[in-house]
């Protein structure tokens, strides 16, 4: 693959004793949307959070192995947390706005990083919004609390405000295991346009989900990556016997 | 990346200010502390403890102090802690219509928000003059009853929340009525809590002085027997450090019963914690 | 079966009279004060009273007049407010936020000791230390003033604001601050910029309780700030409205109407608690909406 952006080789995650990660070996391809799927604790929603360096805040966490991003170690002495974070954006699982106006929410990253001109803040807020297909529902009301929003439009406020430090890649972690169908279906749908600008992790419990959306597809049991490939390959002639059990469902 | 040097100056001097703070809190502590110790516990003696104040001698005793502190302690819970106890039931088991327990509740509110010396002044009105108690040590603790009852109706009626339903339904269940339910199933359950408000109102009656100043006065002549004793006025330790430092220039004695005073906030503080603990473990066990 | 019934309906009133009795005190405690208050007020006219600059309650002529008190009561609070409630959230994030548990451990029993500390002790350190310390700094003739007061009703405000805002700082929701930091902030700017605004409601509850606490001290305040009936400054001896019923209220005759005028002084304090308590119903019942 020469299109590599973030590579992680025998990348090793212990909680304290516990061994979360057993030497997971994967690339990442750039404007692509990678799911990761298996069954609740095989260590797909850790492998995710590794990326972006959010288990930093597990006290007892054990990190060996390597991962880079666009070639550098994201675990060297001289990364800045915070710059990779910008460069490595995430949306959670429960829609996390900020009890702050829709405007504040998306602006709040540019700030962060020392934007303050209303023009540039007015024009990158718009921007994002867009980006998530958010502003035509909103844009008459930016100023109101975004709590009032439904809760797929806070899960699309959460992309904007992701979008609005401009990240390459964006971690999804379950984005839509809070919300309805219709809410759900509008992700979807915008999750295929924002690969054409950014690469996209996702994880999620949902094979259709998967299978509807990915183009790459990486089979996570018991803290081992067991298979990894294009989309169409896993969902259609899985090559390791346990891929195929989980996505006929047979177990998890 | 522009501004990156400055976040990073901006964060730690945040930082360092948190810790500041902190430490500024702690050491405030143990500059109290120490101050108090240093000059107080060298002029604790026998004599002090175990002696009343004489003229002719010219020599000060702190015992009737004393006595009245743990008078004013025993009268005051005697009193408020079935009231208080039996308002947090009430509210807790047997009031169902929501806006009257509400209205109940902000009255708790409002009393625990009132200033000591507003106490001081309605008890000095109605106990001293009204009911003809005179300034005594029964007049302080009656305007202590109304001051501390917020504080053991909070702390039991949080325990009693977290008594299950499922004890209250088993008892129902079983026929018991619901006097037998409380005084069986509901209060033992809730006795760390109960226990907990009683250690917090009495150190709030040790440190307590400007309601008791008009209402117990601050004399220092120890009663023959203890029912003598709630008919006659009296000063409690606070009502007595505040004399000897500010009206007879006593420092040393002033800073021995601060930190006579001090070593009882210890031991309440501590006993407040054990009880919680080892009362919840008992009902856990 | 009929013992057990008439047992039932006993303790059903007895718990109804135990429970209406803070409504009975409250209301006690406000009609007492409005009867007793309310003469002296007549007598000396509210505008005069109120705006009165002038307290001679013992003089030939006596003029009772409590702007002086009101204002020092006004100033002393807001001092001690703006001292103690960076320090005290400040800390409340330190616990909250930073602090390792072990560290929390020694810093959180510290604020419990300092909350039960009796306010003659603060008032006996202060008397000792401040005082002095005060009056050799700036130079002064004596140090019982205003700022001495300040100083200790800041510290004695400390304990509420800084567990009422704990509190509050533990209940913001994990998700913000994880969202905050996945944006790239650090750690500092997540507490700055997202709990602290989220918090808002329980720190401001916080700040209300200390402002009710400072104003309603009395005996710590009497023991350092002077107890002279001036206008507030910095470095003037000061009365506050407790301490103007304090110092008086043992000497004053029965039925006079310098007495009298000290019932009113503590009815203007008691209004002034009860619009803070007022105030502190708006925050909690505004924060639950929330």
């Amino acid at each position: 693959m020469n299109n590599t952006i973030i590579k992680s080789s025998d990348l090793h995650l212990y909680y304290g004793e516990t061994e979360a990660l057993k030497g997971i070996n994967m690339e990442i391809a750039q404007n692509e949307i990678t799911a990761l799927i298996g069954p609740s604790g095989c260590g797909k929603s850790t492998f995710l959070k590794t990326l972006n360096r959010m288990n930093d805040l597990v006290p007892s966490v054990r990190i060996t192995g390597e991962v880079t991003l666009k070639g550098k170690d994201i675990f060297a002495k001289d990364v800045d947390v915070t710059q990779l974070r910008r460069q490595v954006g995430m949306v959670f699982q429960k829609p996390n706005p900020f009890p702050k106006s829709i405007y504040d929410n998306v602006a709040y990253g540019p700030r962060l990083h020392g934007e303050h001109s209303k023009a540039q803040l007015d024009e990158l807020v718009e921007k994002s919004l867009r980006g998530a297909a958010l502003w035509d529902e909103v844009k008459d009301r930016l100023k109101k609390s975004a709590i009032g929003l439904s809760g797929g439009q806070q899960q699309r406020l959460c992309i904007a405000r992701a979008l609005a430090v401009q990240p390459d890649v964006l971690l999804m972690d379950e984005p839509t295991s809070a919300l309805d169908p219709g809410s759900t279906l509008k992700i979807e749908d915008l999750m295929a346009d924002l690969k054409k600008d950014y690469t996209v992790v996702i994880v999620t419990h949902n094979m259709q989900q998967a299978s509807r959306i990915s183009d790459k597809t990486a089979f996570f049991l018991l803290g081992q990556l067991i298979e990894y490939g294009t989309t169409k390959q896993i969902f259609g002639n899985p090559k390791e016997k346990q891929t195929e059990d989980y996505i006929t469902g047979r177990f998890g | 990346m522009k501004g990156a040097f400055g976040r990073k100056a901006k964060g730690n001097i945040l930082k360092g200010l948190i810790y500041f703070c902190a430490g500024f809190t702690v050491l405030l502590l143990v500059a109290i502390l120490g101050y108090i110790f240093v000059r107080g516990i060298p002029h604790i003696t026998w004599e002090l403890l175990s002696t009343s104040p004489s003229h002719i001698r010219d020599t000060i005793g702190i015992l009737p102090n004393i006595l009245n502190t743990l008078y004013i302690i025993l009268l005051t819970l005697l009193i408020a802690l079935p009231l208080g106890v039996g308002a947090a039931v009430y509210l807790n088991e047997y009031a169902t219509n929501r806006k009257f327990a509400r209205t109940i509740e902000f009255a708790t509110e409002t009393l625990s928000g009132i200033p000591s010396i507003i106490y001081g002044l309605v008890g000095m009105l109605v106990f001293v003059k009204v009911l003809g108690f005179g300034s005594s040590l029964l007049s302080g603790s009656l305007t202590l009853v109304i001051m501390i009852l917020p504080t053991i109706i909070r702390t039991t009626q949080e325990s009693l929340k977290t008594v299950p339903a499922s004890y209250r339904e088993g008892a129902l269940g079983l026929g018991a009525t619901k006097w037998y339910m409380i005084r069986t199933i509901v209060l033992p359950s809730s006795i760390s809590g109960i226990v907990t408000g009683c250690i917090l109102a009495v150190g709030r009656i040790v440190g307590e002085s400007a309601a008791l100043l008009f209402t117990a006065g601050s004399a220092t002549i120890i009663a023959d027997n203890i029912l003598e004793a709630y008919t006659r006025g009296g000063g409690t330790l606070s009502v007595a450090l505040y004399m000897y430092a500010s009206e007879r220039a006593e420092f040393d004695v002033a800073f021995a019963i601060a930190s006579i005073l001090l070593i009882m906030v210890f031991i309440l503080n501590a006993a407040a914690k054990l009880a919680g603990k080892f009362l919840d473990k008992e009902k856990q066990g | 079966m009929k013992v057990k019934n008439i047992i039932e309906r006993v303790m059903n009133t007895v718990f109804f009279v135990c429970g209406i009795i803070s409504i009975a005190a409250v209301l006690m405690i406000t009609v007492y004060m409005i009867i007793a208050g309310i003469p002296a007020i007549r007598e000396v006219g509210l505008i005069d009273f109120l705006f009165g600059t002038v307290w001679a309650s013992t003089a030939a002529e006596p003029k009772f007049g409590i702007l002086p008190f009101i204002m020092t009561s006004v100033w002393g609070t807001l001092g001690a407010i703006i001292i103690g409630v960076p320090i005290g959230l400040m800390t409340a994030v330190f616990l909250s936020k930073i602090a390792p548990p072990k560290l929390a451990g020694i810093v959180r029993p510290a604020v419990e000791l300092l909350a039960g500390i009796p306010s003659v002790v603060y008032g006996l350190v202060g008397m000792m230390v401040l005082v002095p310390g005060i009056m050799n700094l700036f130079n002064l003739k004596s140090g019982s003033c205003l700022l001495a007061a300040i100083l200790v009703l800041a510290i004695m405000i400390l304990p509420s604001i800084i567990s009422v805002s704990e509190t509050a700082l533990n209940a913001v929701p994990r998700e913000y601050e994880e969202a905050s930091l996945g944006l790239g902030a650090t750690w500092i700017e997540t507490i700055f910029k997202v709990s602290i605004p989220a918090a808002k409601s329980g720190i401001v509850t916080g700040v209300v309780l200390g402002v009710g606490r400072a104003i309603g001290e009395a005996m710590a305040v009497m023991m350092v700030a002077g107890n002279v009936a001036n206008m507030p400054g910095l470095f003037t001896s000061v009365r506050f409205l407790t301490t103007a019923i304090a110092s008086e209220m043992s000497y004053a005759a029965d039925g006079s109407l310098q007495r009298n005028a000290l019932f009113s002084i503590g009815l203007v304090l008691f209004i002034f608690i009860m619009i803070i308590n007022g105030l502190l119903g708006l925050v909690l019942k505004k924060g639950e909406e929330k």
